[in-house]
This record gives C-alpha cells, structure tokens and sequence, in this order.
C-alpha cells in the first residue's frame, strides 16, 4: 500500500513552526554576532605577539575547533552550571556554546584575513609614518576585510545549521518543533522532510550568495 | 662633495651618520659594524654582491630594522642602540620614519587605492593634511614622474616602470629629508628600467639627498657623488664615484666590479 502523504497535519502547526523559526534565526543571528565580536577581539589580541596574550587564545580556538559542536552544547548546558555553581538558562547555556564556537572559527578567519597581506604592505606604511593604528585601519583592515567576508559568510551557513544541535537540550527551534509536532502527529516523514525544505530554503540563496562574494574577491 | 672624512658639522649639513652600526638575527650577523655620513644634497650609491648587507643597511636607517648595535643619527634626532631607552617606540617612531621616504624592490603600492590616493596616502594618513591641500600635492608630484594622464588608475592597471614611479611620488610626498632606494629596478623588465632611473636623477639634480642600493652601475657612475662597496656586512672600500667605480683598489671590490666592466666602461652620453 503506498503511503498518502498529507502536508495538512503540518500546516495546522504553522504557528509553532513561525516560533521555532523565530527561535532558529534568532540564535544564528546572535550567535553569529557574537562570534564576530569574540573573533575580531582576539584576532586583534593575536597581533600583539605576546604570548601570555597569544598562548590562551590559540587554547580557545583549539578546544573549540577540536571538539564536536554536539558535545559542546551538551557540555555548557549540563557542565558548565555545575563547574560556576550558577543556575545557567537553557537558552543562554546552549547559546554561549554556540557562541563560542562561532568566535573560535571567527578567530581564524580574523587572523587569515590579516596574515595574508603582503607583507610589503606594512613596511610601505610603516615607512611612510603611518602608526599601527593608522596602518591598520587604513591600508591592512580594507584589504583584509574583502577577503574575510567570504569565508566568514560561509562559517554562517553552517552556523545556522549548527542550530538544529539545540534540539538535544530541548531549545524550541525549528527540528525540536518538528520533534514536537511529530509527537503530537505520527507524521515523521511530513514533518522532517518540511523541515529540510525550511532548512534548504533559508540556505540555498545565502550560499549562491556567498559564491559571489567569493567571485568578487577573486577579481 | 665627497670629502666624507670630514666629522665636524657646524652647518647641521650632516642628514645622517651612522657609526659602527650592527644587525644580527640570531646568530646570522647581517650588518657588522658599518660607519656612514651622508650630508644634505649628496647622493650616496651602495653596492655589493648580494646578501651582503647593504639592503639591511638601509632598512636600519629608517628603522625598519633595528639595528643590535652602534649609533645612528637622522636630522637631530640620534639613536644609540646600546640603550634601549633611546629606541624610539609608537607615534615617536613612526615620526622618526614620517622624516624618511623609501622605495622598495616590489613597489608594495597601496592595491586598494588609485595612483593619486598612494601619493596623498603619506599626507592624509600621517600628516593629517586637507585632501584638497594634499591632492594638490600629489597631482603636481604624479605630473613630474610623467604620470599626470594615470592619477586615477589602480596599481594593477599599471606597468611596473609606472608602479616604481608611484612609488617614489608616494615618498617625496612626504617631503622627506632624505630618500632610501632598496634596489627599486631590480624587479623590472629591462625595457622599463630607464624611466624609473631617469627619474631618479632628475631628483638628484633637483638636489634630494639619496642613499641608493643598486647594481645599476652606469647609474651610480652618472649620478652618485659618493659609492660605498660592502662586502659581508661590512664596508670594505668608499669614495667618489669615479675613484671606485674606475680605480678600486681593493681585491673584493676589484672582484664585484668585474662582472659590470662593460656597463661601466661606457662613456657618459
């Protein structure tokens, strides 16, 4: 007997599905912000050469690229409260993971951006007087910038994958919605298969759009 | 103009001195122990096999390098690296090097900004100039390496020969006291070397004071009022053009000098 689809069991939960989806841009929006914010303070800090300044850094970004996202997110939500004795939301405990993770990979993308400017780069402004500052807001961060957006647009995309892992501490966002609605329909195969669709919707444009930051950068 | 044992300088004519200055990395002693005058006008060309040392030489004058060792004055300013605490450090020392113009092998022009942007670069960034005030500048120094018809083109629209010459309008732009020039045609087809060089001799007719790194030798006969040979890190011969470059008396130079007899045994046009 071949199975009947029926996408109305879906829809009837379009106001969960609206929140869930809420809930999945909104922590790849701030999870990415701050990731950015964590990334350029110490893709900044990294400049400095020194390493009690360097050495904490590289830790951060090691532990954080070398460890699964899943075992992460799992970790801040049960661990971390523990280790603080502090009483840590779900939301803000998995979100901090997230957080972090997106600021180790931002780190790198920092530091790429700015190592791979010519180094006559910076002798030519030093040469010419320009203080650190200046040659770094001037000539070294406009160059750097153009070629960090690509893959910082990239890290993302995957970003907001990532998010559907908030699923296992119970964070309502678009694949714990689908959970729910399975639970409450019997109706996996309607409802993940909608899921992958919302998933692949919001994505597929943001990763055309991404080749063609990448094409400019070629130029 | 090449009287260059002469140590007093009542007149301040004397825009750089350096004594015994050294550079090593690690164990690799790069510079080792190098005395030079340089007075106000004079164009001094170093040469020397390479590796050694002459293009590390004029790094530590503007300090791109620092030197390990020795005594180095720019203007009034003097150094002695034997102290730490007269080691300029942040604004001090990009004021320091704000006083020196440089052109590089490679260019290493701004890709990110038009001809003209590079040559006001110095003024806005550094001096803090008015654009219009600078923009004046840069345009009037863009015209005198032949340049005017190219303010607007990037770096990549242009050829090398036009690159190097950016280059040097971005340092004179600065008004600098004095020009180092690390080997600026060694990176250019043999076609566009002459327009780099030919504008550089029309700065030193127009009386800057230049320390060159070159193996242009027909250029340093032409131009230079003083030649420096190095060897290994040190100074091993100095004096006017002519006595060098035609007479040396010593072997290493004797030998250098060699591979270039063709180019230097040429009249001047």
């Amino acid at each position: 007997m071949a199975y009947k689809w029926d996408f109305g069991a879906v829809y009837a939960y379009l106001n969960l599905w609206l929140k869930g989806l809420g809930v999945t841009l909104g922590y790849s929006l701030g999870t990415v912000l701050g990731g950015l914010v964590i990334g350029v303070a110490c893709g900044m800090l990294l400049l400095y050469r020194r390493r009690w300044v360097t050495l904490p850094i590289h830790y951060y970004v090691e532990i954080f690229r070398c460890t699964p996202l899943l075992v992460q997110i799992v970790w801040f939500y049960y661990a971390l409260p523990i280790v603080l004795s502090v009483e840590l939301p779900a939301w803000l405990a998995a979100g901090l993971g997230l957080t972090l993770y997106m600021g180790a990979f931002s780190t790198e993308i920092f530091r790429g951006g700015i190592i791979s400017i010519d180094k006559g780069q910076w002798q030519a402004a030093r040469a010419l007087g320009m203080t650190n500052a200046e040659l770094m807001r001037h000539i070294i961060l406009p160059q750097a910038i153009k070629r960090m957006v690509p893959p910082f647009v990239n890290q993302s995309i995957i970003q907001l994958k990532n998010t559907s892992l908030l699923y296992v501490v119970a964070v309502p966002d678009l694949m714990y919605t689908g959970s729910v609605v399975v639970a409450d329909t019997f109706r996996p195969l309607e409802v993940y298969t909608s899921v992958a669709a919302i998933y692949f919707a919001i994505l597929y444009p943001l990763t055309l759009y991404a080749a063609r930051l990448e094409a400019r950068v070629d130029q | 103009m090449t009287n260059s044992s002469t140590y007093s300088d009542p007149a301040g004519d004397v825009m750089v001195r350096a004594s015994g200055l050294r550079k090593s990395y690690g164990t690799v002693e790069a510079v080792r122990g190098v005395s030079l005058e340089v007075k106000r006008g004079q164009v001094v060309v170093l040469i020397g096999p390479s590796g050694c040392g002459k293009s590390t030489f004029l790094r530590c004058i503007n300090l791109l390098e620092t030197p390990s060792a020795g005594t180095l004055q720019v203007g009034r300013r003097a150094i002695d690296f034997a102290s730490s605490r007269s080691m300029p450090h942040g604004r001090d020392l990009a004021r320091f090097r704000a006083r020196i113009g440089m052109v590089f092998q490679q260019f290493d022009l701004f890709p990110h900004m038009t001809a003209l942007r590079n040559v006001m670069s110095g003024p806005v960034i550094v001096k803090k100039m008015p654009q219009r005030q600078a923009e004046a500048i840069a345009r009037e120094l863009l015209g005198k390496v032949g340049l005017g018809a190219f303010t607007e083109r990037y770096p990549r629209e242009l050829s090398g020969g036009q690159q190097q010459r950016v280059a040097i309008a971005r340092a004179m732009a600065m008004a600098p006291e004095i020009m180092l020039f690390d080997e600026v045609t060694s990176a250019l087809d043999p076609e566009l070397v002459g327009e780099v060089l030919d504008v550089m001799k029309q700065l030193a007719t127009d009386g800057t004071t230049m320390i060159v790194v070159t193996h242009e030798m027909a250029f340093a006969r032409d131009v230079a009022d003083h030649v420096v040979v190095m060897d290994a890190g040190q100074v091993v011969e100095q004096g006017p053009a002519e006595e060098i470059l035609l007479q040396p008396k010593n072997p290493r130079t004797v030998s250098f000098l060699s591979r270039f007899h063709s180019t230097i045994g040429e009249r001047r046009a």
